[in-house]
């Protein structure tokens, strides 16, 4: 098995997968997404307790892969206690790193345990709308949005040069 | 001219393949130039057939001729070039007749593929002949393609949509199907082998029945066209659709056989050119079958590819290929049981070509990125098929499907990569 792919599903990764956290739904939430990715099936649910600025608490339900599920999981993790202008600093930087257009070396110092663990999303051109789906369904609950998809997400696929 | 000359070299060739027995796959792998590719530094392990089959050197060289011998619009121009398009397209419709055996080749439509197809029929004879409380029956198994136009048919039209339902190996439920037709049916639509589970489905048995209400039955013919002996007048079927790119031919070819009597009475689809007889602003009369259901400009490159993919299988040992086919389903059943966590979703006894499982605790996208990083292409993923993921109570499955191009290596291939999946994720 390749490096790649171990880097890829990686045991943080794996941990968030089986055991999701903040894998709940949250009853007095005042924000709440539907996020689905038609491509592949991904779907959740994304609930918030925005109060005043403050992302008092946030939670989600769903199906999917383990690059959604832990992504979502993390993103969960990250975001609890913080404002809306640092989830969408936070929003931003994530989604910077798994187009693949943050600096490698500084990402652990930007991102931290996000860096670590989806570092290399970006190498797997058809797994950034997984990556992504749960941070743009919490973005479209912050913003009172109740539905979003990801499957065009991603930068374009290099294509091979013409050979003979 | 070069090309050409080669090209003719090439139809002689396989003119004279497939006599001996056995099937040698080496050789005719060498008819698919795609194959020959590398993925991610490995070979191109093909095993995404049933959502697209790979299509043959002549099959590229004879649309490639068209473009850049024959290009013009049909049943246009008098001048040469529109001729021999015309001539062309027409001799593609005669090969589908063929193929099928139809009565006629005007009892086929060319359309872009299944999705039209039966989306035409819906417009044509559904809008047309069905009304308030009137019933359609399809199959639990269905792909979304033969299920969607019918739910819409049903809410425009306030009838009922009623469905054949299926046991836990995936084969329809006969007596049910029994049960759910009556005086109220007017069609049943139901799919030649299912994509989803590689099934293939009782027509004969199915339009028997059918016909004993006088109920007329559609296939979804886009799995069933690739991998079975077509005859449509045996079948009895009434409409049988397929999809050319399944079946080793470009996108956007396709046909809708359909019973002469029937597509007669049918409403047109699409309205505009090519369709009509006459036209003013009081009324437009139409033309007669195909070309009423035919409107604009078609695919001809497209559709001349798909008569060019006829004439290759015709070259071929076509019950060799198909022996080589069921063999690698065989093989590959037999290999991937053995692999611990593993359960295959689809265990009819008469399947074709299609290899769908789920690995405990392991997502399908999660399999099909590992296995694309060992050069195999499969399917992960709902397969355009909902209710039956919702059958067997998973969110998706992974579908290996074959043609009769792949290998037995290549079966080792994707086997072997199903067990790094579990090594890394399991």
């Amino acid at each position: 098995m390749s490096e790649e792919l171990r880097e890829l599903f990686n045991e943080v990764v794996k941990d968030h997968e089986k055991k999701p956290r903040n894998f709940h739904r949250i009853e007095t939430a005042n924000r709440k997404s539907l996020g689905h990715n038609r491509t592949c099936g991904d779907m959740l649910v994304v609930y918030m307790q925005l109060e005043g600025e403050v992302v008092k608490d946030i939670s989600f339900l769903g199906e999917g892969c383990s690059i959604s599920k832990s992504s979502a999981s993390m993103m969960t993790e990250a975001l609890k206690g913080k404002t809306r202008q640092e989830a969408e600093a936070i929003f931003d930087k994530f989604h910077q790193m798994v187009i693949g257009k943050l600096d490698a070396e500084t990402l652990p110092d930007q991102l931290g345990k996000l860096g670590k663990a989806f570092g290399n999303v970006h190498k797997f051109h058809a797994r950034v709308p997984c990556a992504s789906l749960p941070w743009h369904t919490m973005r479209a609950a912050l913003e009172g949005e109740e539905m979003t998809s990801t499957e065009h997400v991603g930068p374009a696929l290099p294509q091979p040069a013409a050979s003979e | 001219m070069i090309a050409t000359e080669k090209m003719i070299a090439t139809e002689k060739t396989i003119e004279h393949r497939g006599a001996g027995s056995g099937w040698d796959v080496a050789r005719v792998r060498e008819d698919f130039p795609v194959l020959g590719q590398t993925v991610n530094g490995k070979p191109l392990v093909y095993l995404d057939n049933a959502a697209s089959a790979q299509v043959p050197r002549i099959v590229i060289e004879r649309g490639s001729k068209y473009l850049r011998e024959e290009h013009s619009n049909i049943h246009r121009g008098v001048h040469y070039l529109s001729q021999r398009a015309t001539s062309a397209y027409e001799g593609a419709r005669e090969k589908v007749k063929r193929f099928i055996n139809a009565r006629e080749a005007r009892e086929c439509i060319f359309v872009r593929g299944v999705t039209e197809g039966v989306n035409l029929v819906m417009h044509g004879y559904g809008r047309k002949f069905v009304g308030e409380g009137d019933e359609i029956v399809v199959s639990e198994m269905e792909h979304h393609s033969n299920l969607v136009p019918w739910q819409m048919l049903c809410e425009e039209k306030g009838a009922r949509l009623r469905v054949i339902p299926m046991n836990d190996a995936g084969e329809l439920l006969l007596d049910e199907f029994d049960a759910v037709l009556n005086e109220r049916t007017k069609l049943v639509c139901v799919g030649h082998i299912s994509n989803a589970l590689g099934t293939i489905n009782p027509i004969k048995e199915i339009t028997a029945r059918a016909h004993k209400m006088g109920v007329p039955v559609l296939v979804d013919g886009a799995q069933g066209a690739p991998h079975l002996a077509l005859d449509v007048q045996d079948l009895d079927c009434d409409f049988y659709v397929i999809s050319g790119h399944k079946m080793f031919a470009p996108t956007g070819s396709g046909v809708l056989y359909g019973k002469a009597e029937l597509l007669e009475k049918m409403n047109p689809f699409l309205g505009g050119g090519s369709m009509i007889r006459t036209v003013t602003f009081e009324r437009s009369t139409y033309a007669a079958i195909p070309d009423k259901f035919e409107a604009g400009t078609p695919a001809i490159a497209s559709q001349i590819g798909l008569g060019a993919a006829i004439d290759y299988l015709n070259s071929l040992d076509r019950a060799a290929a198909l022996a080589h086919e069921h063999e690698l389903l065989a093989y590959a059943t037999e290999k991937i049981s053995a692999v611990e966590g593993v359960r295959i979703i689809g265990t009819a006894r008469e399947k074709a070509s299609v290899l769908a499982f789920v690995i405990d605790e392991i997502h399908p996208h999660d399999i099909g990125t590992i296995l694309d990083h060992e050069g195999v292409a499969v399917r992960a993923g709902h397969h355009c098929a909902q209710p039956v993921m919702q059958h067997f109570n998973v969110p998706a499955t992974t579908r290996a499907s074959f043609a009769f191009y792949n290998t037995k290596e290549e079966v080792d291939i994707f086997i072997r990569a199903v067990e790094s999946v579990i090594e890394v994720l399991g």
